[in-house]
């Protein structure tokens, strides 16, 4: 493991096990994606369900390290992430849902690549903030936590805020040639 | 010196900037700017060289090119004023393809005199159509009220649209 690495994880979630569920792609003619996601209550059975679906939906999606709730439907403000075995990981949390996040504090951009489960064609360059304060609610629980992150999980985190609120890497990336077709699915 | 624009597309092959350039060289001439991409496997080049010949010698000098079925033409161009607006913005534009995205957007770009400095568009195997422009804005534009009419554009035409300041990368 890198020495560098700071592992700090969030307090333990009993999760059921999760449904996989198909994941919807741009362009969505329901337009789920577009679709700003509403508060929820993290305590309701029925998010706990949707954390656990997004967590087993997420772990059988090659190289998936994030997944909003509206990729697979549901317009709630709720996220899985597990960003543990990517290489540009500085800070981690390990593998956890946030419901109704709220962004605190970003600082410190830079550009970097991404891709995503609902744009499967695409990738893009993309200036996001590398110190990041978000907190929000574990599902069950609904215990409050802050994450307060950097490097990958940052960048990982806001891709997932703005799924949230409606908007793909695609709304945001940073010129005329920042984006690329994802020639590894050719 | 004189400057002469050069655009050459048709299909790729190795060795086509090779053939220009040993050609723009030969002449004594010097590169100015120039871009090339491949769009879906054919070639597209544009360059504008300082060049002491006329127009129509370069094409002569290039005219082998259209054995390849190449398709070369070459224009004088002065020494212009670039028009520049004063602020930066991307623009993206994401949806299901369909005829008149580029120009329902670009057009209401174009009304409030919003120039396009770089662009481009791509259309995914799976049918999502992608548009990232690089636009000058003249400095009294409310930016919030276009954004706002392009976002209502959008939805009229069934795709995202997004307007947001460049931001540099310079540190
Ligand atoms: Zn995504």
């Amino acid at each position: 493991m890198d020495p560098q690495r700071r592992h700090a994880p969030l307090p333990a979630v009993a999760l059921p096990a999760g449904r996989v569920l198909p994941v919807l792609t741009a362009p969505d003619p329901g337009r789920v994606l577009d679709t700003p996601c509403a508060d929820v209550d993290p305590t309701d059975p029925a998010v706990v369900a949707l954390a656990a679906d997004l967590v087993a939906t997420m772990r059988v999606s090659p190289g998936c390290v994030g997944l909003a709730a509206n990729q697979v439907g549901v317009a709630a403000r709720v996220f899985s992430l597990d960003v543990t075995r990517h290489p540009k990981t500085r800070t981690t949390h390990g593998c956890f849902v946030l419901v109704n996040p709220v962004l605190v504090e970003a600082s410190r951009k830079e550009r970097g690549r991404e891709g995503c489960m609902s744009v499967p064609d695409f990738t893009g360059d993309v200036r996001r903030a590398t110190r990041l304060v978000v907190t929000g609610r574990l599902p069950g629980t609904g215990e409050e936590v802050t994450i307060t992150t950097d490097a990958f999980e940052a960048r990982a985190i806001q891709h997932e805020l703005d799924h949230l609120d409606g908007l793909l890497f695609l709304d945001r990336v940073a010129g005329a040639h920042a984006i690329h077709p994802r020639t590894t699915y050719l | 010196m004189p400057s002469l624009a050069v655009t050459v597309i048709g299909r790729d092959r190795p060795g086509i900037i090779a053939d220009v350039t040993a050609v723009v060289a030969d002449l004594g001439g010097n590169l100015e700017d120039s871009s090339m991409t491949l769009l879906r496997g054919h070639f597209a080049w544009m360059l504008v060289a300082d060049l002491d010949v006329s127009a129509e010698d370069l094409a002569a000098r290039l005219a082998h090119l259209r054995e390849d079925d190449l398709v070369v033409s070459v224009l004088p161009v002065g020494h212009d004023e670039p028009y520049a607006g004063e602020a930066g913005y991307v623009l993206s534009v994401h949806g299901a393809d369909r005829p008149g995205i580029v120009a329902g957007v670009t057009g209401a770009l174009a009304a409030h005199g919003g120039n396009i400095t770089d662009l481009s568009t791509r259309l995914g195997p799976g049918g999502l159509y992608v548009l990232v422009a690089e636009v000058s804005l003249p400095g009294d534009v409310d930016v919030v009220a276009l954004g706002g009419q392009l976002a209502a554009l959008g939805r009229e035409l069934g795709v995202g649209v997004a307007l947001r300041p460049a931001e540099s990368d310079v540190l």
